[in-house]
């Protein structure tokens, strides 16, 4: 579907704006939307923060392990590593929540780092895989469903193929197969060697694998715009191929691609917590929000907040991205659907 | 009609081969992946190495490594785990379906009952807070990460209101279907609506976005000029057109679990499905295994692709042209 098509018709000439400023006009309107911006725009600021609170709110590192740790509330200092009080006392709790900002407001993780610290670092790496990776797949998705839908033949033979193999591979154990082959190790592809732990691996696989879910819609747009008189009138005015991909599809898919970016992110925002929940995302030291739920299973009966808290990061920041998802296809397209994936 | 279909499965049949190709280099090919360093362990000797590697016949050509993988999963159906040397991979897999059957069929019956009725209540309440509130639900549903929810789900039922409310509720695990019907149930019901909430979520605002379109069709307007009631028109027309898209949307979602792709509810829930099979051989390295996981997860998502596209060319014969 073109955008704006219907808006152009009914609207007198003289008022029409251009497509993209009506739908910005509409995304401002959309109070939801507008909603989720400013909740994601406060988590965005309170991760870029992490640094700035460790080291001067609760001064303490949060990636070396503090075991021999200890903390002062009120006047009364403590171990952070406690004995414990349930069961047979045996072994040793970190401390829970004190909700004091300064002194492990979340409490403990196992190694007596802070987790409140670790929450804000962490959900760095969530945000940054989550968007670069979504950022990678509308791109990757937009190149192939556009050259694909466009040149047709023999090269949309091989690519939709390609597709069709991929889609028929169940997402997660596409992730989880390539993730175990290529975290623990460090690759070389040609010039470029990515370390082992590198979250550019996490952004890779995460890329690749939604490809076939972009990819698929858009290919079908494209063909479908092929046909439409505008663009057989530009071919008709002898338009090369670069001129006819420019000026006439790309302004056209635009709009879809940018409807799945926020949905694509908090899908990939998902799959990585997952990824790293199953210990083959990020890589310790490093932290996501996956990891320190992971962290916070072995201490689920006890100090349930470690993985409570960054679940709910994860929940709100994902409401807020399909939120604003919604309200952003409102405005732009209408039409753009995502199968519901994993 | 049967043109369409023999050129469906043929194309069905390459994508599986494919897959397996693909499952295949990634375990084999990739650059660095050595499978005999992984199961040699880190720190082992060359000699090691060379041994594994003759052992498991890592030195043969990769095509005729695959070929011989490839017989003995399809053609003797004897392939064996590298890492638990004897145990046979088909009876591994076998073991865990009726788990993951369980699982799956379970949420799939929630997740449709609760989607369908979120989709119409929301369409039905369109312009009062109750299309909105349902929403809002549904974007919930789908924003949560179901290991997290089962987390929580199991902090609540198996220990902090363990001794209250939650007191029915059995330990983590699976318990066949033969030793009692409530028995199997109980074990599986936290793990069915964990499940479900997903995928409720979904089908709710697919549901729903199909409908809001269907009722402002031509037919629709025709159906309310005839003077039919508001419900009428709601379900015999609107719903029914709609439930199109729900139906290709759960083949393919419904075959992807079955094929394992319910993998976290699993692992959470200490349920020992195909899912959980294919993670723990993940975590072993151990590539009959996965290859037979994989292999068997594919079947099902292809078949269900195929059935889906069947189905859509039965009710819409444009499709069979294309």
């Amino acid at each position: 579907m073109a955008i704006g098509t219907t808006e152009v018709l009914s609207t007198p000439a003289t008022q029409s704006a251009g497509p993209w400023r009506t739908a910005w006009r509409d995304l401002r309107r959309n109070k939801v939307a507008m909603g989720s911006i400013i909740v994601l725009i406060v988590i965005f600021a309170a991760c870029l923060a992490a640094p700035l609170y460790a080291s001067s709110v609760m001064h303490l590192d949060a990636f070396t392990s503090n075991l021999d740790g200890k903390f002062t509330v009120n006047g009364v200092t403590g171990p952070v590593m406690q004995s414990s009080d349930t069961g047979l006392g045996l072994g040793v709790n970190p401390i829970g929540p004190t909700w004091l900002w300064n002194n492990f407001f979340l409490g403990a993780d196992n190694q007596g780092r802070d987790v409140m610290s670790r929450l804000l670092y962490g959900g760095r790496n969530s945000l940054v895989i989550g968007l670069v990776s979504a950022t990678l797949c509308c791109a990757l998705a937009g190149f192939i469903g556009i050259v694909s839908g466009y040149f047709g033949g023999g090269l949309d033979a091989v690519l939709s193929r390609g597709l069709d193999v991929l889609w028929a591979f169940p997402v997660y154990l596409l992730a989880i197969c390539l993730s175990v082959v290529l975290i623990n190790q460090s690759l070389t592809i040609g010039p470029i060697t990515l370390n082992s732990g590198s979250i550019i691996l996490p952004i890779l696989i995460i890329g690749v694998i939604y490809v076939p879910y972009v990819a698929r819609p858009i290919r079908g747009q494209v063909m479908s715009l092929r046909e439409r008189e505008f663009v057989q009138a530009s071919v008709g005015a002898g338009a090369t191929d670069a001129r006819l991909l420019r000026r006439e599809i790309l302004p056209n898919v635009l709009p879809t691609l940018i409807v799945f970016l926020p949905l694509m992110t908090a899908i990939n925002m998902l799959t990585e917590s997952a990824l790293s929940f199953l210990s083959i995302g990020v890589q310790p030291p490093d932290a996501s929000w996956g990891t320190i739920i992971n962290d916070g299973v072995g201490l689920l009966y006890t100090r349930p907040m470690v993985a409570i808290a960054p679940g709910v990061m994860l929940a709100i920041t994902a409401v807020a991205l399909n939120l604003l998802g919604d309200g952003v296809r409102d405005a732009l397209d209408p039409k753009a659907r995502l199968r519901g994936a994993v | 009609m049967l043109r369409f279909a023999l050129k469906r499965a043929v194309a069905a049949v390459l994508v599986l081969f494919a897959i397996s190709v693909l499952v295949f280099l990634i375990f084999f090919a990739t650059p660095g992946a050595d499978p005999a360093a992984r199961i040699a362990g880190r720190n082992a000797s060359q000699e090691t190495l060379q041994q594994v590697r003759e052992s498991f016949g890592f030195d043969k050509p990769l095509p005729v490594q695959y070929a011989l993988m490839m017989r003995h999963l399809f053609i003797d159906r004897d392939l064996t785990s590298f890492v638990n040397r004897g145990v046979e991979v088909i009876p591994q897999i076998k073991q865990a379906i009726p788990i993951t059957l369980s699982l799956v069929i379970g949420a799939a019956i929630i997740w449709m009952f609760f989607g369908i009725l979120m989709g119409v209540a929301a369409t039905a309440g369109r312009g009062s807070a109750v299309d909105p509130l349902i929403m809002i639900i549904g974007v919930i549903g789908v924003s949560l990460p179901v290991y997290w929810l089962g987390e929580v789900v199991n902090l609540m039922t198996q220990s902090r209101l363990h001794d209250s409310f939650f007191s029915w509720v059995p330990p983590l695990g699976y318990a066949p279907l033969s030793s009692g019907v409530w028995n199997w149930a109980s074990h599986l019901i936290m793990p069915w609506m964990t499940l479900a909430v997903l995928y409720a979520g979904i089908y709710a605002r697919v549901l729903r976005s199909e409908m809001v379109g269907a009722m402002n069709e031509e037919y629709v307007r025709m159906a309310r000029a005839k003077g039919i009631s508001e419900r009428r028109v709601l379900w015999r027309h609107a719903f029914r057109t709609s439930l199109i898209a729900i139906v290709s949307l759960f083949g393919l979602d419904f075959g992807a679990l079955i094929g394992g792709a319910a993998l976290l509810s699993e692992v959470v829930f200490g349920l020992q499905g195909v899912g959980k099979l294919t993670y723990d051989s993940l975590q072993n390295f151990d590539l009959p295994v996965i290859l037979g996981c994989v292999m068997y997860a594919a079947f099902f998502v292809v078949l269900a692709n195929f059935l889906v596209d069947l189905v859509y060319a039965l009710l819409d014969p444009r499709v069979r042209h294309v």
